[in-house]
């Protein structure tokens, strides 16, 4: 006699309108996969008591690392046996996620074997996401996962698996090898994204150009955003097919540039690259015609966060321009300074952003040994009572060793 | 400059720490770096105390687990599975 099926109202609603559903695909994978089917009835048990039912964290993971493998169990293991055990496992994506056919199939294999079948390509961290499986199988699923060429990926206190846009692989934009570089992170800093050594976790996101397609800005420690010191390129007759064709280049080009920095006399566009601020709308909007400059590099900035412990924070400029070119040396020596200045004195679960704001921007560049500049600051200080000790020495005299009026 | 003590003496002392804290305290990697560099002076430095954390959750000896952020811990009975 066939099994009665288990009866979801709740989670029925979600499977309702247009959009995929990820109940739809627990629901698929429960015609085989037991883990699934007990997903399914403690969802809805959790939709009807507005109350979750994992525990999380804990001490799983594969044999010298500490990261890769995220704990949670049930909290009614009686009821749900199948999912009693449901660890999350976060798999090293490839830079840019590109895969074969081929490769695609073998995860998913391997992951119909050893957990709940159930993935989630990509997590919010970049990674592939192995959900559900048992302590037992972990190491089973490491095993198979290295033998096809894949790695964990970073969880908790370390380096997170860094992840970059497309880059230079689909993009013309991309104004250095994103995917070139997230491959010499991901492998330089393998120690410390498998073995937690920081006061929190620590997000590299590469971005191609400052369209920003990966969200650097938002949700990465350290975000790397490609940009240019010279001329915006410009192709004066796709200008003009753009101008033949309609496209209103004075409201929609010129009148939205927010540095003000161009003009449009209804023959030719006229850009202050001094002032441009490298918003990139103007690019996007006429794509034939306008493109970044030919010496490009990138623009560094630090500590944004996603809201936990404390607020959402966006990322500062912390190096305006560098190259960024094999063997990426400057910029490695800088990460390490920053990581060693973190690591000695944060706080538990204290971001660098939070670190920063907590001892002072100044504080923190003498300690990384950076040097104050112009573009690391929003805007002009506003509290004139603001004081210099270079100005003040303790003899009574100024800066220029003049005697000081009283 | 002092001879390096050998990492399995660090490795050592860094296991005593968390073993005879174990219920009252967790540590961290950097806490136990910082443990090991006061009590070996000059004779231990960062590069030393990494290496025999290592050492420490390769032998099993110890593990990482994660409670908000990561921690060094003694093997031991998951709770939350029980």
């Amino acid at each position: 006699m066939a099994k009665e099926k288990r009866k979801t109202p709740k989670l029925d609603e979600l499977e309702k309108g247009k959009w995929p559903s990820f109940v739809k695909e627990i629901k698929t994978a429960a015609e085989k996969n037991p883990m699934a089917e007990d997903l399914l009835g403690q969802l809805e048990r959790s939709y009807e008591e507005k109350i979750g039912h994992w525990k999380h964290g804990g001490i799983v993971g594969v044999l010298g690392y500490g990261g890769g493998v995220i704990g949670r169990y049930s909290d009614l293991p009686e009821e749900f046996p199948n999912v009693s055990h449901f660890h999350t496992l976060r798999i090293n994506h490839p830079a840019g996620w590109f895969y074969t056919s081929d490769v695609l199939r073998k995860l998913c294999d391997i992951w119909e074997k050893h957990g709940s079948g159930l993935t989630n390509m990509h997590g919010s961290t970049g990674d592939i996401i192995f959900l559900g499986t048992r302590t037992e199988e972990l190491e089973p699923v490491f095993k198979e996962l290295t033998d096809i060429g894949f790695d964990l990926g970073g969880s908790g206190s370390d380096v997170r698996t860094p992840s970059c846009c497309c880059g230079k692989a689909r993009c013309e934009w991309a104004c250095y090898d994103t995917m070139a570089l997230t491959y010499f992170l991901t492998m330089h800093y393998q120690d410390e994204l498998h073995r937690p050594a920081f006061p929190y976790k620590w997000k590299f996101k590469m971005a191609g150009c400052p369209n920003d397609c990966v969200a650097s800005i938002a949700r990465s420690d350290m975000s790397i955003i490609g940009t240019w010191r010279d001329e915006i390129q410009m192709d004066k007759e796709a200008v003009a097919e753009y101008a033949k064709s309609g496209l209103n280049i004075q409201r929609d080009v010129v009148g939205n540039c927010p540095a003000k920095c161009m003009d449009w006399d209804g023959k030719e566009i006229k850009i202050d690259n001094k002032a441009c601020v490298k918003c990139m709308h103007c690019i996007n909007t006429m794509p034939k015609a306008l493109s970044p400059g030919k010496d490009r590099g990138a623009c560094i900035l630090i500590g944004s966060k996603a809201p936990i412990v404390e607020g959402a924070l966006l990322s500062s400029v912390l190096i305006p321009f560098i190259k960024l070119e094999p063997p990426y040396t400057e910029l490695i020596d800088l990460v390490d300074r920053i990581h060693e200045v973190w690591a000695e004195n944060g706080k538990n679960r204290e971001r660098v952003g939070e670190f920063i704001q907590r001892v002072g921007m100044g504080n923190f560049l003498e300690a990384i040994e950076v040097e104050p500049i112009p573009q690391m600051i929003a805007h002009p200080r506003e509290n004139p009572y603001v004081f210099y000790e270079e100005y003040y020495e303790e003899d009574g005299e100024d800066s220029d060793g003049q005697e000081e009026e009283k | 400059m002092a001879e390096q003590v050998k990492v399995e003496e660090v490795a050592d002392a860094m296991y005593k720490m968390v073993k005879d804290s174990m219920g009252q305290k967790k540590w961290k990697a950097t806490d136990l770096t910082k443990a090991v560099l006061e009590l070996f002076g000059d004779r231990c430095d960062k590069a030393l105390a990494k290496s025999a954390i290592r050492e420490l959750i390769e032998s099993g000896k110890c593990v990482y687990t994660y409670f908000g952020g990561s921690f060094i811990e003694i093997p031991h009975k998951e709770g939350a599975e029980n």
